[in-house]
């Protein structure tokens, strides 16, 4: 990976001349190896050395106590048990897959419905830029405990205002398995929208002006400008995404955690990682076949990601 | 709709009536929406001014008698917020600062000289970046109790429970993003510098130190308010690969001052809000940096 090799021939399509030199001296090579090198070093020993012992441990077992020499390879039980016996898998499976969807159908398509509201550029489109991105300054937990002052059954605002505060018709929404799922969803998505409006705004604004014009000429209207002619030029953006919208949903943790460690209704991937770490039986082998199911989903959207950049690339 | 009766007449000024209607429900429907928006940290702030005592007894949705600064009195000296800030310092500044510096090296080097390993460099540190963190926790947790690290680097002989543990983490999770940010744009600089530059007998690191990083200073300028709110906000890291309590960073440890000592939802929003207002002002002073930053990342250039 450390060899430089000398080129400047690859200057296709514009003038992006990568350097060509053979007569780079000795320490060049030498301090443009140590660039290269130090940050892969970084990423393939506290990433990649870790997917992979995820992997693999996923097919051991090992409480954690005692030497590595403890670790027995135990085959597929792992999956098996986590298929079969955990009862917590598939509704945390369930629930990924609800956050997911309710990202993906509602949350991302407010964002973007709103990053072309803002793109008419009407008075006052800063002030509303400013105040819909805030969130997303904002950590998941923060966002966690701010929604609390919301949903908290006999302090929060929603009781209060609607009197749903009494002993007898307390609507708890966080605790409340049916409930609490989507009361999370929903502040997470606060933060959502926020962050797709960012990206999608931004996207739009590098749409060749010159195409809406044609469209409003040919005598396109509104919708059929965005539908016809920006949404497919914006096909780039539109994978970006999607994979943030996928990966956001599987990473899903602080503020479930945060409201109950992620328990009653709030089961997730994530979250039942964590528990096994944090918990008192620390079972590595089960834990990593867990990462190992996360990976699993996430490879497909990476994969989509990669593919667009390296065409970027090529 | 009324403009419609007369469109025939005077098409000019009725789709000119006909755009203002549009133009005041669009400004009619983003006021509401940024109402709707403002309102749970709005309302977060008003609950952290009022003592719990007047919203005991008023209740929660009532005018207040007294605003006063009370609960983020009692917050910030029951809690020990100060400590914790120091400890999101600690972590936070050599993280930013390695970060940047790790991911202009890398950019620099590919994207002024041609590697073999491009594509598989491209892939190791995006593919790095987009992977959930819980994917790899299982068995960094382990490496962090079996991996050796010298004093004074740790405390402890180990990555676990230990600052730099924090750091290196980060660093490692965010090098793909700021490498990938920066290489776009370091693409767009002309290459003849980096050439005229080697004519000259400039080495790579002269090159790389002088002509190269003053050029990207905006994307550093840019990144760097990203990567300080993304890293400041981190609850995950610090919660696993954290054992002292004294030494976590405010976010992760706010969770546990909720348990022990935010008794009511007045303190709760007062915690929140202290620990909201970091970044909340990074995003105020410098929200052009933050959205350019995180608008880097999905676009190119």
């Amino acid at each position: 990976m450390l060899t430089s090799v000398p080129t400047g021939t690859e200057v296709s399509r514009s003038r992006k001349v990568r350097s060509r030199f053979s007569v780079l001296s000795r320490r060049d090579k030498v301090i443009l190896a140590v660039m290269v090198g130090v940050p892969s070093l970084v990423t393939l020993v506290f990433i990649w050395l870790p997917v992979i012992l995820s992997i693999l441990l996923s097919f051991t077992s090992w409480n954690g106590i005692g030497g590595i020499d403890k670790i027995k390879p135990v085959g597929l039980t792992n999956y098996v048990n986590l298929l079969t016996k955990y009862q917590a898998f598939w509704p945390a499976l369930e629930h990924n897959l609800l956050w997911l969807g309710f990202f993906l159908f509602v949350a991302t398509p407010i964002g973007i419905f709103l990053a072309v509201l803002l793109d008419k550029e009407v008075r006052g489109t800063r002030f509303y830029q400013s105040v819909l991105y805030m969130p997303v300054v904002l950590s998941l937990a923060i966002v966690g405990f701010i929604w609390q002052l919301q949903y908290s059954s006999s302090q929060g605002f929603i009781n209060n205002l609607t009197g749903h505060t009494g002993q007898d018709n307390l609507i708890d929404w966080l605790g409340n398995p049916n409930l609490n799922l989507w009361a999370i969803i929903i502040a997470a998505a606060w933060r959502h929208v926020g962050y797709i409006t960012v990206l999608y705004l931004a996207g739009l604004k590098s749409v060749d002006p010159t195409l809406r014009e044609a469209a409003a000429i040919d005598g396109a209207n509104q919708r059929q400008t965005f539908f016809r002619v920006v949404f497919p030029v914006m096909a780039p953006i539109n994978v970006v995404i999607v994979v943030i919208t996928v990966i956001e949903s599987l990473r899903a943790f602080d503020i479930a955690y945060i409201t109950n460690k992620g328990l009653n209704g709030l089961e997730l991937l994530s979250v039942l990682v964590t528990n096994n770490i944090i918990g008192e039986a620390s079972l590595v082998g089960f834990g990593s076949a867990i990462g190992v199911v996360l990976l699993v989903i996430s490879v497909g959207p990476i994969i989509v990601y990669l593919s667009r950049s390296m065409r970027d690339q090529a | 709709m009324v403009a419609t009766g007369i469109s025939r007449e005077l098409p000019n000024v009725a789709g000119r009536g006909r755009i203002r209607t549009g133009r005041i429900a669009l400004q009619g429907f983003l006021i509401a929406i940024s109402l709707l928006w403002l309102f749970p940290l709005a309302w977060a702030i008003y609950t952290s001014l009022r003592p719990y005592a007047d919203t005991a007894l008023r209740g929660y949705v009532s005018l207040p008698a007294t605003l006063n600064l009370d609960n983020y009195i009692t917050a910030w000296n029951q809690g020990e917020i100060p400590k914790y800030f120091v400890n999101s310092v600690v972590i936070v500044v050599p993280a930013v600062i390695l970060v940047l510096f790790l991911a202009s090296m890398l950019a620099f080097a590919v994207t002024k000289f041609r590697w073999r390993f491009n594509l598989l460099l491209l892939m190791i540190f995006t593919a790095g970046n987009l992977l959930p963190a819980q994917i790899i926790i299982t068995p960094l947790y382990r490496l962090y109790l079996l991996l050796p690290l010298p004093a004074p680097l740790s405390d402890n002989g180990l990555f676990y429970d230990q600052y730099v543990g924090i750091i290196v983490i980060h660093v490692a999770f965010q090098l793909g993003f700021c490498a990938f940010v920066l290489s776009n744009y370091m693409k767009t600089l002309p290459g003849e510098l980096t050439e005229a530059a080697l004519v000259d007998g400039a080495s790579a690191w002269n090159i790389y130190r002088n002509v190269i990083l003053p050029l990207c200073r905006p994307v550093l300028a840019a990144l760097a308010t990203l990567e300080v709110t993304f890293i400041y906000n981190d609850f995950f890291w610090a919660l696993i690969l954290m054992k002292s309590g004294n030494k976590l960073p405010i976010t992760t440890a706010l969770n546990n001052l909720k348990g022990e000592f935010f008794v009511n939802n007045n303190l709760v929003a007062a915690g929140a809000v202290i620990v909201a207002l970091p970044t909340i002002i990074v995003y105020v002073l410098l929200q052009k940096q933050f959205i350019r930053g995180l608008a880097l990342g999905s676009t190119k250039g």
